[in-house]
């Protein structure tokens, strides 16, 4: 800056010695001289966001700005608080959410409860987010690309993802379509455009971003959606997505399932900010925070976002839930939180007892069809589930393909030695589980 | 314009600033190869524009294909990618923000769409931030999806090994790391015939590959290389130099190190030593590896990487294993010491054409 100061015909620094700057400074931000660099500034630096020069020296603090508002639909009670907000589903169609949601929380506690009884080995429900995912997924095109993270059963039930398919990949069995791989509620679906789940946390965000760039280029119509909860928005792949498809200006849709948890860690230690949509604005990516547990707002807000992503602009919409389950099946979360706080969620903000209220309200549900109606769903996940336990796994072969396109030498090999091996140890293995016979040479 | 003036000038002092100098690197003296009449009409390239015409056919042959990272849409700060963005266009050939895991997820999830991805990491040394993407996303989702989705249209380019004075992290050869992962492929050239070949291969195989060049070789080497779309098979090592007395195993630069060692050898004390050029470092070919070995009874493998847990301890392993009967002398390792790679001390931390002349001898004597 000194040097920039003596070629506009000042003293050099030398010169004036210890003289204080402040004079000069002042002398050189008048608006004539600095009109130049505001506008460099702005449009190459800011794209063409507009930036001001000031004397006035201020931190940003962000506990006096703003925070982004929760957009809802309904209150608590599942009554609609502005009417033109209402978007006026048919009968037919909202009992089809609400059974949905309902087949989702049943399927939920029995394979819990089987978890426990040790018949699969790990489980994760989705209990309290049913709406955000069944809000969602409802508001997209059937053939929009799927990113999810784990918690999302729901978005995959809405596409038609049977029951059967649930329950087959929870134990990993024949049927399982992804064959036996990888651990339980890691689903995935090709028919059903919902890229298959993976363990590590926010990998799936910069992909979708990838993806969405894709289909850009194909100009196919589609977009991308990628779910994640506010503990993975911490990792860096959630800065390198945020961030990707601002400047190469992706269709996609970034949603954050915000549920207060990430296992045990609340979320004032997972950020200091306002939230996830809060740092939507700071990578250039429009912005909302919705009512998660209010399917009225998700569906509003994605169908919303859909239409933006559609012009090639990433938007982020962060849904505030609660996480009313356990973590995992692997979590006891009563060591971290209090079970009058998960009560309290359970009885006043429950997402399903939300919108069971508008269908009575509009007369298209009856109390007294729900005891019949939840006997017969708990009938039908009970009978798909004792399928499942009957089917057989895919003989220890499988494990060797899919590693790459065709099997290498090594793999070919590494399976012969498996096979020999197995010829002469048998009766160590559980083969009888794996469509084999225990036979000796 | 101005923008564009100043990264121009850039470029080449970041080219200047990693090339290699004639004086430092007098010691390494690079043995060209020649295509294969059968491919047709060549042209003299190195190995910066075999690459570049490697992706400028792949850009042209299949309309998917995006080529992105750090830099490359003004020409690659190697001038790896020049003239591409302005033939095949900014949505094709464009510049990522800074942020290597980014780059990796963006290019599987291109891939996982359909569309043919080509990364660039811009040194080898700063691939590490997208390791989790690489060995735990690429790399598994094939197997995890139980083929219901892949990336394997996926090729990941970096640059490569030493390069004179590019201490710790201009230097890097971390093909080690990644060899323990199943489901990648990995594939480092040694000149530019084979750059131009094998990288093809890479971006149109059906598995997520890393594609390692030889920085000290973009300029330096020199070779006749087809003009036509052609592709060399992966997972194929290549007899460079026939012998009988001693096999050697190397891949991109360190290949010329053996070759020279080879012709020292034989002129000081008639050691015929057959050279390999691995070229595939996962999934690898060990039959090409052990039908020499059962022929010369000796192995000798070098990589510049640190010998602990480097590529050259499988290869021994396993060829331990295959030709047990026929070793005549313990395998040997000739490699970068186990210390991070250092600045001034680079002409000791290679294995030197020297340091593998001293091995040879050692071994024809044991």
């Amino acid at each position: 800056m000194l040097s920039r100061v003596g070629r506009i015909g000042l003293k050099s620094h030398a010169a004036i010695g210890n003289v204080s700057l402040a004079p000069l400074v002042r002398h050189y931000s008048t608006a004539e001289r600095d009109a130049f660099r505001v506008r460099e500034f702005s449009e190459k630096y800011l794209r063409h966001r507009k930036a001001q020069f000031t004397e006035k020296m201020t931190l940003v603090d962000p506990l006096h700005a703003p925070t982004i508002p929760i957009y809802r639909v309904t209150d608590s009670a599942g009554k609609f608080v502005d009417s033109s907000q209402d978007p006026n589903f048919d009968k037919e169609f909202a009992i089809d959410v609400y059974r949905k949601m309902s087949v989702l929380e049943q399927m939920d506690k029995i394979l819990y409860d089987a978890q426990r009884q040790g018949r699969i080995s790990f489980y994760m429900t989705n209990f309290g987010e049913e709406a955000s995912h069944m809000g969602s997924a409802a508001a997209l095109q059937d053939d929009d690309l799927i990113y999810a993270q784990y918690r999302e059963a729901g978005v995959l039930l809405w596409r038609g993802f049977s029951i059967h398919d649930f329950i087959n990949q929870c134990y990993g069995n024949a049927r399982d379509i992804g064959k036996g791989k990888q651990m339980p509620v890691h689903y995935g679906s090709l028919e059903h455009h919902f890229v298959t789940i993976s363990s590590p946390l926010g990998t799936q965000i910069s992909q979708a971003v990838g993806s969405a760039y894709a289909f850009k280029r194909a100009r196919n119509g589609r977009i991308v959606v990628v779910y994640f909860g506010e503990g993975a928005a911490s990792e860096g792949d959630a800065h390198a997505a945020f961030n990707f498809a601002s400047t190469l200006r992706c269709p996609v849709i970034f949603f954050c399932r915000n549920n207060g948890y990430a296992i045990s860690t609340s979320t004032s230690d997972q950020y200091g900010g306002d939230g996830i949509a809060g740092r939507g604005p700071g990578y250039g990516v429009k912005s909302i925070r919705v009512d998660g547990n209010d399917f009225f707002a998700v569906y509003n807000a994605t169908k919303l976002a859909r239409e933006v992503a559609l012009q090639e602009e990433p938007v982020l919409i962060e849904a505030m839930t609660y996480r009313l389950g356990h973590h995992s099946t692997s979590d006891d979360s009563t060591a971290y939180r209090s079970a009058d706080e998960v009560k309290t969620w359970n009885k006043k903000e429950h997402p399903i007892a939300r919108f069971r209220t508008y269908l009575i309200d509009k007369g298209w549900w009856k109390e007294s069809e729900e005891a019949e109606w939840q006997k017969n769903m708990r009938k039908e996940v009970l009978t798909a589930f004792s399928e499942a336990e009957k089917v057989q796994m895919l003989a220890p072969r499988e494990m060797f393909e899919d590693v790459y396109k065709t099997r290498p030498p090594n793999l070919i090999e590494q399976q012969k030695q498996l096979d020999d091996h197995l010829q002469h140890y048998a009766e160590h293995y559980p083969l009888e589980r794996f469509g084999m016979t225990h036979q000796k040479d | 314009m101005m923008l564009s003036m100043h990264a121009l000038k850039l470029s080449v002092q970041l080219a200047r600033q990693f090339h290699c100098s004639s004086t430092r690197f007098a010691a390494l003296t690079f043995s060209a190869s020649h295509a294969d009449p059968s491919l047709g009409e060549t042209s003299k390239m190195n190995l910066c524009q075999a690459v570049n015409n490697a992706m400028d056919i792949a850009l042209k042959s299949d309309p998917s294909t995006c080529l992105f990272g750090e830099d490359v849409a003004f020409g690659g700060v190697f001038r790896c990618s020049v003239g591409l963005q302005e033939k095949y266009g900014k949505d094709r050939v464009f510049n990522t923000p800074l942020c290597e895991q980014g780059i990796a997820g963006f290019g599987i999830g291109l891939a996982v769409a359909g569309a043919t991805a080509i990364a660039e990491i811009q040194f080898a040394d700063y691939i590490f931030p997208a390791f989790d993407q690489i060995v735990n996303e690429a790399a598994k989702y094939r197997y995890r999806s139980g083929g219901l989705f892949d990336c394997g249209k996926l090729t990941i380019r970096a640059t490569w090994g030493a390069v004179g004075h590019g201490a710790l992290y201009h230097s890097q050869s971390p093909e080690g790391y990644f060899a323990h992962t199943p489901g990648l492929k990995i594939v480092i050239p040694r000149g530019p015939i084979q750059a131009k070949g094998l990288l093809l291969s890479c971006i149109r195989d059906e598995d997520p590959c890393l594609f390692f060049e030889p920085k000290l070789l973009y300029r330096t080497a020199v070779e006749e290389v087809p003009i036509d779309d052609y592709q060399f098979e992966l997972s194929k090592a290549e007899i460079v130099r026939e012998g009988k007395d001693l096999t050697m195993v190397g891949w991109g630069t360190q290949l010329h190190v053996l070759m020279e060692a080879a012709q020292i050898a034989k002129e000081r004390f008639g050691a015929n030593c057959e050279v390999i050029d691995l070229k595939t470092i996962l999934p690898w070919d060990a039959d090409t590896v052990a039908e020499s070995v059962t022929k010369t009874g000796r192995l000798l493998i070098s990589h510049e990487a640190p010998v602990t847990g480097g590529f050259a301890a499988e290869i021994g392993a396993t060829i331990q294993e295959r030709c047990f009967l026929n070793l005549e002398a313990p395998i040997t390792r000739v490699c970068g010491w186990d210390t991070p790679f250092p600045h001034v001390y680079e002409p000791f931390y290679l294995p030197t054409k020297w340091r593998v002349v001293d091995a040879i001898n050692k071994l024809s004597n044991f």
